[in-house]
């Protein structure tokens, strides 16, 4: 039963076309290289130290999208209220000027339970508006923004009251301001709290990350050398991939040994690193434990799932929980970055620009894994780099660039799921005839 | 028989509230409190209730166009911005020929018809390939759109003084309507006051234009084709049987949907006394779902009468919201944070009524 219907899986695989499969991953890739053709004003170390602080940015709160997709949740766009929880923890110690390294752990805990809340309802709203999961979890940003904003405009200051004179209170002692800084760490604040526990050069970075690759490869290859699904397709994505990573050590190598220009691109923070990674870590174990086997049986089919004695609406509720704290986390890993807390517009495009990653990595609403997070996180802000730079060379207005990148965000996320939803109603009707 | 009569009225009372919907029912109540507590604040009940017939009439039509489409079983159109655009390319392109005053109302409306017409057709194809997930996969095609319009506005080399700006390329982000004499042309025809100075404010021709669109619609729901679009939104399997193609049925209603919307945003420009572009129309669909939803209406059934009620009582909740939480909280924007729970809490309400998916 099984092997019969992996064989079809494979079978419909193999008959849709790879370029449809990928079609807005392939547009992306198109509009980085052609941005580079055309404007020469981008260097190559510019980009790669843009890119590689966007990257360390945001990957934590794309990888958090992950586990609701296999939940057969969709895409979470409710990840903006695991944002608010992240700013209102930073924005309690911000409050009582707690910080430092202690003060960093300290927030991270705080926005657990928050966040654990707000996806608790959020989970609860997607249980209830079942089928429109999206649509809903798109609204719900929303919606919470306005409690959101009621908590810090109104609330702070009218119901809560507060010293006008604190540094983060509005000068008429209602509400907090539009910008709060966060304070150096050395000050006893939380801006650069965790980038600046240890920074390596930028080239010995992708030298790391390329030779774990590699080594993944080389397991993964002399593990299922023997296995009959280890098939041809897989054994080339296995030689590709190791090619690639050869190259990219062979590169890093020469950039130390010749202390070219690439080393002057900025410092990657580890510690950001390996919290990215334990979550590529944790996405992958869970799916191996009985829980991550619910979240998948209940992402396959609802009805099959309860008919085995799985409790569906929990399940949905505890993955909604989970990538609701992680996004909490993400986002307080991205606000130290940042250094400023931009209280009323910091979170209000998470989910978007998140959503619009994840799908440029390949991911689609019943699909998603790390590969299509990290490779979309890295297209999607090459193409946020590159606009502004291809609409200066070409039509002497950057204006046009950021309208393009607004366009790009609304019409990759529209294009992806417009397409998905098309080709499996497609698939319906065939297999009905 | 004091039992049977204290239970008969309770059930008839019952009965009232789940005529009327719940939602609507708090809501404007809401409204009648804020109301009267203006009344005892010192600001003028009869300028609250002016302002919320102008702006009712402002919104009413992006509001009507929210009918046709959740009669056809589409949902609500959220892809408003499509009709918005079209209607906007209209009126940017009359000015453009320089069409002033009335005649500048009639070639607006032609022209947004024909593009509304055009534009509704293909989003009615692309609606019947996605069926199942409408409601998202509108929402990003009206964002799309208008984030395509923002390079548009920029782009196409438009040479009227009266709209780009003063140095560069482009068109302005708000273009004046009282340049070319249009501002209010519609709100101040036949306009007049009841009571004297400071008395209630009719804008006659406003609403004359509103109620003669939601007399269309009506009218239309109860031909042969309306009726068949309705039971197409119903039951889609029980249609189809009777012989009714469906597909066909939701792409005319989704156009008419459009159309609304296009004429919607003329109306809505020219009381307001300026055509927004760039990012305006971008949220312009959820106001006009929040505000038909308040009326009464669901995601699967809405009537005209849900629309005049719900534009009523949701534009009178926000004007009279406004200054009254001014004068309670100065300096707060209370008003705002109003609209943006109300708005969406009443469209997340919406979607959980909804009966989709399944397990």
């Amino acid at each position: 039963m099984n092997n019969v219907s992996s064989g079809e899986r494979l079978k419909i695989k193999r008959d849709s076309s790879w370029i449809a499969d990928n079609i807005v991953t392939l547009i992306f890739i198109a509009f980085t290289v052609f941005g580079f053709i055309v404007s020469d004003g981008v260097t190559m170390n510019y980009f790669l130290t843009e890119l590689s602080s966007r990257f360390f940015r945001n990957a934590f709160l794309v990888l958090s999208l992950i586990i609701p997709v296999v939940a057969g949740l969709g895409l979470n766009f409710g990840i903006v209220v695991g944002a608010m929880a992240g700013q209102i923890a930073i924005a309690i110690m911000r409050y009582f000027s707690i910080g430092g390294y202690s003060g960093m752990a300290l927030t991270f805990l705080i926005a657990f339970p928050i966040a654990a809340m707000f996806g608790y309802f959020t989970g609860v709203l997607y249980n209830k508006t079942r089928g429109q999961e999206m649509i809903a979890s798109l609204i719900v940003g929303y919606f919470a923004n306005g409690l959101y904003q009621f908590l810090f405009l109104f609330a702070v200051g009218v119901i809560i009251k507060v010293p006008a004179t604190h540094p983060m209170i509005k000068p008429d002692g209602v509400g907090i301001r539009m910008t709060v800084d966060l304070v150096k760490v050395e000050e006893g604040g939380l801006k650069y709290a965790l980038d600046s526990i240890m920074e390596i050069p930028f080239m010995w970075a992708v030298l790391i990350v390329a030779v774990a690759i590699l080594l993944l490869q080389v397991i993964r290859y002399t593990k299922n050398k023997n296995k009959p699904s280890f098939n041809g397709n897989q054994r080339m994505m296995t030689l590709i991939n190791s090619v690639l990573s050869l190259v990219l050590v062979a590169i890093s190598i020469f950039a130390i040994t010749t202390d070219s220009s690439l080393m002057k691109v900025r410092q990657v923070p580890v510690l950001i690193g390996v919290f990215i990674i334990s979550l590529c870590v944790f996405n992958e174990l869970i799916l191996k434990t009985k829980l991550g086997q619910d979240f998948r049986s209940v992402g396959q089919s609802q009805h099959i799932a309860e008919v085995s004695g799985i409790n569906v609406d929990k399940t949905r509720i505890i993955a909604t929980m989970i990538s609701t704290v992680l996004a909490a986390w993400g986002q307080i890993m991205y606000l130290q970055n940042m250094g400023t807390l931009n209280t009323y517009g910091a979170h209000t495009q998470i989910g978007m620009f998140s959503v619009a990653s994840l799908l440029v990595g390949g991911a689609s609403t019943q699909k998603a894994n790390i590969r299509h997070a990290i490779l979309g996180t890295l297209l999607f802000n090459s193409m946020f780099i590159m606009s502004p730079e291809i609409g200066l060379s070409l039509f002497g207005n950057a204006l046009l660039g950021e309208y393009f990148r607004t366009f790009m965000v609304y019409g990759v996320i529209g294009l992806a799921l417009g397409l998905h939803v098309w080709r499996s109603n497609k698939k319906g009707k065939a297999t009905l005839n | 028989m004091m039992v049977e009569v204290k239970e008969n009225k309770s059930i008839n009372f019952k009965e009232l509230i789940s005529k009327i919907g719940l939602p609507t029912l708090i809501i404007g109540t809401f409204w009648i409190i804020l109301l009267i507590t203006g009344g005892f604040l010192g600001i003028s009940t009869m300028t609250l209730l002016s302002d919320t017939i102008k702006r009712a009439g402002m919104n009413g039509i992006l509001v009507l166009a929210m009918v046709p489409s959740i009669q056809s079983g589409t949902g609500p159109n959220f892809a408003l911005p499509i009709g918005i655009i079209c209607g906007l390319f209209a009126v940017v392109l009359s000015i453009e020929f320089g069409f002033t005053g009335a005649s500048w109302l009639f070639v607006s409306i032609a022209l947004s018809i024909v593009f509304a017409v055009i534009l509704g057709y293909l989003y009615g194809k692309l609606l019947n390939a996605v069926k199942g997930s409408e409601m998202t996969i509108a929402t990003y095609t009206g964002f799309s759109i208008s984030a395509f319009m923002c390079l548009a506005w920029l782009m196409i080399p438009f040479t009227s003084p009266k709209m780009g700006w003063f140095m560069g390329k482009g068109l302005r982000e708000t273009v004046q309507l009282d340049g070319i004499g249009a501002a209010q042309i519609l709100s101040d025809f036949w306009k007049f006051t009841i009571g004297g100075e400071g008395g209630l404010i009719i804008p006659t021709g406003m609403i004359i234009m509103f109620l003669l669109c939601c007399a269309v619609v009506w009218l239309y729901f109860r031909s042969k084709s309306g009726i068949a679009i309705s039971a197409g939104g119903i039951n889609p399997r029980f249609a189809q049987a009777s012989g009714i193609n469906i597909n066909r049925n939701r792409i005319k209603a989704n156009i008419l949907s459009t159309v609304l919307g296009a004429i919607g945003i003329i109306v809505y420009s020219q009381g307001y006394g300026y055509a927004q572009l760039y990012n305006a129309p971008l949220m312009m669909a959820f106001p006009a779902v929040a505000a038909i939803l308040i009326g009464g209406a669901t995601a699967t059934r809405a009537k005209v009468s849900h629309v005049i009620i719900g534009t009523i009582i949701f534009q009178g909740l926000l004007t009279t919201a406004l200054p009254v939480a001014n004068q309670l909280f100065a300096g707060t924007d209370l008003s705002e944070i109003l609209r943006m729970v109300i708005q969406n809490g009443i469209i997340l309400y919406a979607l959980t009524q909804v009966k989709g998916g399944g397990k």
